[in-house]
């Protein structure tokens, strides 16, 4: 069962040669035969899913299915999921039970999709590899020694494994996109606006996007009609009608223009993914695409930009972690400023606490001009790149990340080679533009990926060029060996 | 440009975040190095740039001035660590 599609359950579950009940009850049970050693859930909701599960074979009896009904999905630990832990992979919420739904997870469960639980992340999103939980690493089910990317290090791992049909990640810097390359699957980070923070515990509020992760482009395309729209109470989301991102997955590529931005094949490149996407160019010119070499001349400066104005935002939106009304509490506060000191200072950890003060220190006055001013500033540079950009082509490819999947351990010391690891994915975030992460092949057994960067609110065209890509290759067609 | 043991005890206060004597000399060298990446900024003039907030330059929407959200003090006090008549407890703050 576990090795069919999203697309493909849904059809079994529609025509009834499966359950959903039998479905989540099979991914329950792979959950506890082998998420011990990868460790891609941190919270798993069995009561919850096997309610969802049978109200949706009612649902499915009764004929009011939508695509999603009966499917058993995994969100990453920092949607607020009503009555279940929502831990954002920190101490500081590992007591915190979730009072409210978040918009995505409840359009989902509107959907009549199945929780199965909350996957693994980085300690409040911040991070490339999910070291910097509190539950620990998540390992790569192509590898366990190597990490699976991050921050949605979890729910990559859980849909490599095939421990949920597909997951919900948030991408800031490339957490959706990185993770995805890492563990050969399609990830796709929206349009900023395109899909709802209500409920979303914000890292970076002017960056963070959720989006899908999941086999196929096609199985992305369903996830992200559940997720994207506006919504009323998230004022940055924006009044855009949504696209039918599955009608238009067969159009053609005839006159697609691709671009290549030069200043990211010219070195600190690994030679297998480069040969990679060179084969990937030729399968796109077969399909009718004309590739041809851009530039994105500020992509260097967007490295330290986004690590200040990513810091900056979240000193500001986890300030409201200080004891008093959630969350970690410190033992015998001496004072209210102890009592704010010492529940941040034991409840977050390390990374965390670093972002936060680099934060404080390009805001604080004397600072702010030259650090966090600077920093809009080439966003803004960045941003005309992309337009200028695509005035000349239709969508750009490029890698996700210079390597594939490292070995655990081997960045978390080096905070700066880790960040460094970001420079493919953190452009899209600060133009806001969306990007689709699709695998573009396997070196030593481990997954390499490639990404589609394409104008505001062009999901559609990005699912339908990975959608004609993954129809005369197979690399998302295969599975980790062992589970 | 890098930061010593009395920058980062500052901004340790700025962010309100109790640093042990163990973690400062660790975090002081990893935020020297943080520092080093992004002063790379430096090297670019962007005079004349107009600084970019927001990626699609929209303006913040704004709701009608109505009463729209219910009180839901149970619920969420539910999870808080200390309350007494619907009030949040702390540690005394005026002497």
């Amino acid at each position: 069962m576990h090795e069919k599609t999203l697309a493909e359950l849904s059809q079994a579950l529609q025509s009834k040669t499966l359950s959903s009940v039998e479905l989540t009850q099979h991914y329950l049970k792979r959950i506890e035969t082998f998420d011990g050693k990868l460790n891609s859930y941190i919270t798993v909701s069995p009561d919850l899913a096997l309610t969802q599960a049978k109200a949706a074979d009612e649902r499915i009896a009764a004929g009011t299915a939508t695509a999603l009904t009966g499917i058993p999905l995994a969100h990453k630990d920092l949607f607020c999921t009503q009555g279940l832990r929502t831990s954002c992979g920190s101490k500081m919420l590992d007591n915190f039970i979730a009072p409210y739904e978040s918009t995505v997870t409840q359009r989902f469960i509107d959907a009549g999709a199945v929780t199965l639980g909350k996957t693994n992340l980085d300690e409040f999103a911040m991070g490339s590899s999910t070291e910097s939980s509190f539950y620990g690493p998540t390992r790569n089910p192509w590898d366990t020694e190597r990490v699976p990317g991050g921050s949605s290090g979890g729910s990559a791992a859980a849909v490599a494994a095939r421990l949920c049909a597909a997951a919900t990640g948030t991408d800031t810097g490339g957490s959706i996109r990185q993770p995805a390359g890492f563990t050969a699957l399609t990830g796709l980070k929206p349009t900023y606006g395109r899909v709802s923070r209500w409920g979303m515990i914000a890292y970076a509020s002017s960056l963070d996007q959720g989006g899908p992760m999941a086999r196929t482009a096609e199985d992305c395309a369903l996830m992200l009609q559940a997720m994207a729209g506006f919504d009323d109470k998230d004022s940055t989301s924006v009044d855009q009608p949504v696209d039918n991102y599955s009608a238009s997955l067969n159009d053609s590529l005839t006159g697609l223009r691709i671009g290549l931005p030069k200043e990211y094949f010219a070195g600190g490149l690994d030679a297998a993914t480069a040969d990679a996407i060179d084969a990937a160019v030729k399968q796109f010119q077969a399909l009718g695409a004309e590739v041809k070499e851009i530039s994105l001349p500020n992509a260097e400066l967007a490295i330290p930009a986004y690590y200040v104005i990513a810091p900056a935002e979240a000193s500001s939106n986890l300030s409201r972690f200080d004891g008093v009304r959630f969350g970690y509490r410190c033992n015998d506060p001496a004072d209210l400023t102890d009592l704010y000191k010492r529940s941040r200072g034991e409840g977050f950890g390390p990374e965390v606490k670093r972002r936060i003060m680099v934060g404080a220190y390009a805001l604080s006055a004397g600072y702010y001009d030259a650090y966090y001013l600077q920093a809009q500033k080439i966003r803004r540079l960045i941003k005309n790149d992309f337009m200028a950009a695509y005035e000349q082509v239709d969508v750009i490819l490029c890698p996700t990340s210079p390597t594939p999947a490292f070995k655990i351990g081997e960045k978390i010391d080096d905070p700066v080679s880790l960040y460094l690891t970001d420079i493919y994915t953190i452009t899209a975030n600060l133009a806001g533009v969306p990007g689709i992460a699709l695998p573009a092949g396997f070196a030593n057994g481990l997954p390499l990926g490639m990404q589609l960067l394409g104008p505001y609110f062009s999901e559609a065209r990005l699912l339908n060029i990975a959608h004609q890509y993954q129809q005369v290759t197979d690399w998302h067609q295969r599975a980790p060996a062992g589970y | 440009m890098s930061f010593d043991r009395t920058d980062v005890e500052k901004i340790a206060h700025l962010a309100r975040i109790a640093l042990t004597d163990d973690e400062i000399p660790a975090t002081t060298a990893k935020l020297s190095g943080i520092l080093g990446l992004i002063d790379k900024m430096q090297a670019v003039d962007t005079r004349g740039v107009t600084p970019l907030a927001h990626p699609l330059e929209t303006t913040q929407r704004l709701r009608p001035d109505t009463v729209t959200e219910s009180n839901q003090r149970d619920a969420y006090q539910a999870i808080a660590p200390a309350t007494e008549a619907g009030l949040y407890l702390v540690p005394k703050v005026i002497e």
